[in-house]
């Protein structure tokens, strides 16, 4: 009797193998349809304009404390609470302006927000919708209504973007939403680019942006790494970098042009597709079992206490 | 066949073990409160950095594996068609049911907004791409399918209880407090016994959908729990970073389902001084060191295609951790292949922790170890963090414990079987 439920039983596990290993290969990749990131909303930050002076940081502050619950996050030797002083992005904290010295000669100013990614993680992995991507302004945003708080974000992103407020018994996520709800409303502008007294921050549509920096890239070859950082990332960002340090020292990771969100969710869509695998399992397990059942009552009823055991725990 | 193949352990509930593990939950779900109170962070060594810590890697993804025997027995039993392992089903059906009701519940303490969970029901809210989206629906939908599961179990003790404890209990509180009887208890007890007794007969028609609905399901989840980590890879390491993570994920609870439940069986046989199930035991062990070969030569053969092996051998950090897994697995199933080690319960008990240990240490490679979210970040869980894991291990322990003293949930002894036979 082992034996050919064996074969079945490898049978089975072989359809289910042969769906992942279909899925690793990506054979089909049910796209939407291709999406025209020009007129998306973004910011350009220009690294060799900023003079480090923080003011986005406050005006950020300032501008969304309410909305997204930040709050004051003072340094170790300032016991009163005077100044805004976050060592990170964190739960209370959206933009951060850094210093980055090599040496005496080479050092940059660098600021950390969302990138606004074209195919970002975040929102593919979040299981419940509170991540979503605005086709439109190409914002990304984030809704603490339908937030379930399981992180799942902040092990996505590859820029380590969405913070999490860990000291809060009523905790969520925070990340920059370029004032979507708040500046972008009131005066058309993000908070950080309308401060910013350097123009280091410039704010506009993403092919306005990048038609800027590649006309600086050209105009002033010795000044820049010659690459605009997040053209290409993951897919590409709307939120664009020009720096005269390469961005892997500036605390930026090294990414590949594909998104990694593509890569999984080809895998996911291909052992899901149209829900068929698990209801083909479904049925194929239900018919053995069933078979299985009834060859156990007849090998029961020949000795003679058949019919009881059937569906038996 | 039939209900009578299990039979309640008659022992006394209150032991030392018993007191032991009830003060390790108590302090846990104290712990608990704390987390509720002043936040995650009060409690556990979590950042933005390390999102997922020891919640996630052991109670939700390492132990929903070792509660994976129920679905492996399951597998064995209905599908291979091996019946005379029939009497093990229930005790590895109610050791699933804890570990999965807790690893829900580990859930429910690690989101930070869990109010917000009934979005998962909500269709505008779906979100399929989302692995997470996959795992937290077939896990509630499992949960619920090993309690169907264990509901004989239930029903047919309520058929036969005479309410001793509760006639005690109400008599008890009508001398201390004046409270009496509600009228017509009696009454209600009885129709509770008939509703049992009707409700038994038809669950058991049905029951073998239900079982194979407890075949897909976990198939379906512990595979996602693997594609969990698919996004992440730029943080993941690339030992561990595959497109066959989900089917290595399956393949690995598998194992460890089969695993565990010569473990469980072992242990639980020791604990209560039973005679040991050598003849099954050495049955399943049969199984293992193929599943496990399978497994490894998808990790081997993975790692050599993406040109990984260098890495793996490279004894860094990563490459030592994955070492370990690789060689626990593989000296456990080792360990295996030989019959005359099969059939002694000391070696069957040495290789199925081995093969456990390595499992589960392939978990943790991937989730915690392996996981590297770039300059400036650590993680190692804090005490209070470590506390509130323990205490819900103890609190499933003891619910086992407690459970199978009052439930008809371990196989009949056939000795006992007799005597009492000899009395009728």
């Amino acid at each position: 009797m082992a034996r050919p439920s064996r074969r079945q039983f490898l049978k089975v596990m072989g359809a289910g193998g042969a769906a992942l290993l279909a899925g690793h290969r990506g054979a089909d990749a049910s796209e939407e349809p291709a999406q025209n990131y020009d007129e998306t909303l973004g910011m350009l930050y220009d690294a060799t304009k900023c003079v480090g002076c923080k003011a986005c940081m406050s005006a950020c502050k300032r501008v969304n404390s309410d909305y997204g619950s930040l709050a004051y996050e003072k340094a170790d030797f300032d016991q009163d609470g005077l100044w805004d002083a976050p060592k990170d992005l964190s739960g209370s904290t959206r933009t951060l302006i850094k210093l980055f010295k090599e040496n005496g000669k080479q050092w940059s100013y660098v600021k950390y927000s969302c990138m606004h990614c074209h195919k970002p993680s975040c929102v593919s992995v979040c299981p419940v919708s509170a991540m979503t991507r605005d086709k439109l302004t190409g914002i990304v945003d984030y809704n603490k209504n339908a937030c379930i708080g399981c992180r799942y974000c902040q092990i996505a992103c590859a820029f380590n973007i969405p913070k999490f407020q860990w000291d809060k018994a009523i905790p969520q996520i925070v990340k920059c939403d370029l004032c979507k709800s708040t500046n972008l409303v009131k005066k058309g502008i993000s908070a950080c680019a309308e401060t910013c007294p350097t123009g280091a921050i410039m704010f506009g549509k993403r092919k306005d942006l990048l038609a800027e920096a590649h006309r600086r890239l050209q105009e002033n070859p010795g000044k820049y790494i010659n690459q605009v950082y997040g053209e290409k990332e993951v897919g590409g960002t709307n939120h664009l970098y020009l720096a005269s340090m390469p961005f892997n020292k500036l605390g930026f990771p090294i990414l590949k042009e594909d998104p990694p969100a593509e890569f999984s969710e080809k895998i996911q869509h291909t052992i899901y597709k149209g829900f068929i695998a698990p209801v083909a399992l479904y049925s194929v397990l239900c018919f053995i079992a069933v078979k299985n059942m009834k060859k156990q009552d007849d090998a029961h009823g020949e000795q003679g206490d058949g019919g009881k055991s059937r569906g038996d725990d | 066949m039939g209900h009578d193949e299990y039979q309640k352990h008659e022992a006394k509930i209150l032991t030392p073990s018993f007191i032991v593990l009830l003060a390790l939950t108590l302090i846990g779900f104290f712990l608990i409160g704390v987390r509720f109170v002043k936040g995650i962070g009060a409690v556990s060594n979590m950042s933005d950095g390390y999102p997922w810590g020891i919640w996630i890697t052991y109670d939700v993804a390492t132990g929903t594996a070792i509660a994976c025997g129920g679905y492996a027995m399951a597998i064995l039993i209905y599908i291979r068609n091996n019946m005379r392992y029939h009497p093990m089903i229930r005790s590895a059906i109610l050791t699933s049911m804890f570990g999965y009701g807790l690893a829900g519940f580990s859930v429910m303490v690690d989101v930070g907004r869990p109010w917000n969970a009934y979005n998962f029901f909500i269709p505008s809210k779906w979100q399929a791409n989302s692995a997470m989206f996959e795992v937290a629906l077939c896990v509630m939908a499992y949960t619920s399918v090993l309690f169907m599961e264990f509901m004989p179990a239930i029903l047919s003790y309520l058929e036969k209880t005479d309410w001793h404890t509760l006639q005690a209990l109400m008599d008890r509180l009508h001398k201390y407090t004046g409270i009496n009887r509600p009228e017509r208890m009696e009454e209600r007890l009885e129709s509770v016994k008939d509703l049992a007794a009707w409700l038994r007969p038809k669950l058991d028609k049905i029951l073998i959908f239900v079982i194979v609905l407890g075949i897909t399901l976990p198939t379906m989840h512990q595979s996602s729990l693997g594609s969990l980590l698919l996004i992440a890879s730029t943080k993941l390491h690339p030992l561990w970073h595959t497109g066959f993570l989900p089917l290595l994920f399956l393949i690995n609870c598998m194992f460890i389902g089969y695993s565990i439940a010569i473990l469980e069986s072992i242990i639980s046989c020791y604990a209560f001084r039973r005679p040991f199930e050598l003849s099954e035991l050495t049955g399943l062990a049969r199984i293992i060191p193929w599943l496990t070969v399978i497994w490894l030569t998808v990790v081997i053969g993975d790692l050599a295609w993406r040109g990984q092996l260098g890495a793996a051998l490279s004894l860094d950090f990563y490459s030592r951790f994955f070492l370990l897994e690789f060689c626990l697995v593989a000296g456990g199933s080792l360990l295996l292949f030989s019959g005359r080690k099969r059939s002694s319960i000391r070696w069957l008990f040495v290789s199925a922790a081995l093969i456990v240990l390595g499992g589960a240490l392939y978990r943790f490679n991937v989730y915690l170890i392996g996981f590297n979210p770039g300059k400036g970040w650590h993680y190692f869980p804090a005490l209070a963090e470590l506390l509130i894991t323990v205490g819900i291990v103890a609190f499933e322990i003891l619910g086992y414990q407690v459970l199978v003293k009052i439930l008809p949930v371990l196989p009949r002894l056939h000795t006992r079987k007799q005597v009492a036979a000899g009395k009728a």
